[in-house]
């Protein structure tokens, strides 16, 4: 019950605030970058790799907030770099593959805290770049935030054959002469743009659930990579907006909020596809079973 | 005539060790070339080697008169363990579509960066291409319920489907009982009127019924028949005689 006039609250604010329009607004683009990238980055298993790339951007932050630009103008070349890097390791270095990334990893935050320590002026609050704050986002970040969207649209539209070809079997795709490790950067460089998206929603450290836990749970139910997309990007949306609603009433952050939703939404799935995989097993045994009892009489 | 494939004093080691030495090998066009061997032999690097997954220390390998990696896209591969996951989200027509990728890309570097959509002439040939393996019916089935000898016919298919001149297999029936490798083989030897083959194997006495040509590869090649032979005399000719110098090894 209380729950229920907290959502009558929220929709009622809802109308009524700008701020809370734009912050929904936030959450449904941001959603696009989860279903799409999250997609590629679950059936590919890198989201180590992913999450290399979330933290190291608040090097990018820090040195913006230093420097006196807007923190997400760093994060965006911040975490096309990273991508990079990491995808250079990947490539060229793969016997110390994670060693190399977690070491980036650890030299971005590194980075950003120490200019964001030394930042002249105004201290600017590190707790919303790690956890977000998607109630301060300003109303012109969301056509950035469209820009990247139709970027991402575009070229996954564009080169999903290839995509496929390098996520699922990389040895073939280079002998069907694809540029695998070109469109292995510029996936990551693509993961790396999501990661921007989806820091203003729930910051850098709560990123990687985002990427992945939607996508994750649309694997358990369909099999395919576009059905996938589409059902993580749903997924996402419904999920930050409630965890937004949610939130909204008790006066909570909203970003934790929206990650225990899809933390127990995934484990929930994870339990329901175990029983009813299980169940299935169980019946196709039984029944196997009394064909073979059949064929001995 | 020219080799299809002409590899010349050829030497590769992954570190210290030397994985091959002093390789001389020639394939005509046409061939069933058998490629036997022990263990960590060196039979699957060499196998890389001509499709331009790895380079040579020294020597020269020449694949359809071309370097290898410009070569790939006329040759099918079909390797030993499948080196995507199996519960990857992606059915069997899906996986032999990616085998026509490249198909229509002439030798440009730029090439490769076009978009490509899956045409009416891919469609046709991913049918026929599974139809010809006998995996009609896989067509729409993920590629994780596929029992081990479904699957090896799918890889087949993905070789195939891009109308390769050179058909390479690593170890095909490793993973499958033997009726089956039999079915396999019958099928390569119907395949093989059309392309050249190359097959990995470790047993050298059931391959020898197939085959038109062994090479024996241990670090070195050990053994190697240089006489031509049509596919119907092998057996009588060669078969004790591959049999017996495999055994002495």
């Amino acid at each position: 019950m209380r729950i229920a006039i907290d959502m009558d609250g929220f929709f009622s604010a809802l109308i009524e605030h700008g701020f809370l329009q734009t912050a929904v607004a936030t959450a449904l683009l941001a959603s696009i970058g989860c279903g799409l990238m999250g997609t590629y980055v679950v059936v590919k298993r890198i989201a180590f790799l992913a999450g290399g790339i979330a933290h190291s951007v608040l090097g990018g932050m820090g040195a913006a907030v230093y420097f006196g630009f807007e923190p997400l103008h760093g994060a965006l070349p911040a975490a096309v770099a990273a991508a990079l890097l990491i995808g250079w390791v990947r490539l060229h270095w793969r016997a110390q593959e994670d060693t190399l990334i977690s070491a980036l990893w650890a030299i971005g935050m590194a980075i950003g805290v120490l200019f964001i320590a030394k930042a002249p002026g105004y201290q600017a609050d590190l707790m919303s770049y790690l956890f977000g704050n998607i109630l301060l986002v300003p109303q012109e970040s969301l056509w950035f935030m469209v820009a990247l969207d139709v970027l991402l649209l575009t070229i996954v539209a564009v080169y999903h054959r290839q995509f496929l070809a390098v996520v699922f079997d990389e040895e073939f795709a280079r002998l069907r002469g694809v540029p695998v490790d070109f469109f292995y950067l510029l996936l990551l460089v693509l993961v790396a743009v999501t990661v921007v998206l989806l820091i203003q929603v729930v910051g850098l450290i709560l990123v990687l659930a985002l990427l992945t836990l939607p996508a994750a749970v649309a694997g358990h139910y369909v099999h395919s990579l576009g059905r996938m997309m589409l059902i993580a990007t749903v997924l996402g949306a419904l999920l930050s907006f409630t965890g937004l609603a949610l939130s909204y009433g008790p006066d909570l952050p909203a970003g934790p909020t929206i990650i225990l939703l899809a933390g127990g939404a995934y484990v929930l799935s994870a339990v329901v596809t175990q029983i009813l995989g299980r169940r299935r097993a169980q019946l196709a045994a039984t029944r196997g079973t009394w064909q073979g009892e059949a064929g001995g009489q | 005539m020219r080799p299809v494939i002409d590899i010349q004093e050829l030497s590769f080691s992954y570190g210290s060790l030397p994985t091959l030495s002093d390789i001389d090998l020639q394939v005509a066009e046409g061939e069933f070339l058998g490629i036997v061997g022990p263990n960590a032999g060196g039979k699957s690097t060499l196998l890389k080697l001509i499709l331009g997954l790895l380079q040579p220390q020294s020597g020269d390998v020449r694949v359809l008169e071309r370097s290898p990696a410009s070569a790939s896209r006329l040759l099918g591969y079909v390797p030993q363990y499948p080196s995507f996951p199996r519960d990857f989200p992606i059915t069997v027509e899906q996986v032999v579509q990616l085998g026509r990728l490249g198909q229509r890309r002439r030798d440009n570097c730029w090439q490769g960066l076009w978009p490509t959509r899956v045409s009416r002439a891919d469609h046709a040939a991913v049918r026929s291409a599974l139809a010809e393996v006998e995996a009609e019916d896989l067509a729409k089935r993920q590629i994780g319920s596929l029992s081990g000898g479904q699957l090896q016919r799918v890889l087949l298919a993905r070789a195939l489907v891009g109308e390769p001149r050179i058909l390479i297999l690593d170890e095909p029936t490793a993973n499958i009982d033997q009726r089956l490798e039999g079915e396999i083989f019958d099928l390569l030897k119907a395949i093989n009127e059309r392309m050249t083959i190359l097959v990995v194997s470790h047993d050298v006495a059931f391959i020898s019924q197939y085959v038109s040509r062994v090479a024996c590869v241990n670090q070195t090649l050990v053994c190697h028949q240089t006489d031509a032979v049509d596919g119907s005399v092998i057996q009588e000719l060669y078969g004790d005689k591959v049999r017996m110098i495999a055994h002495s090894h």
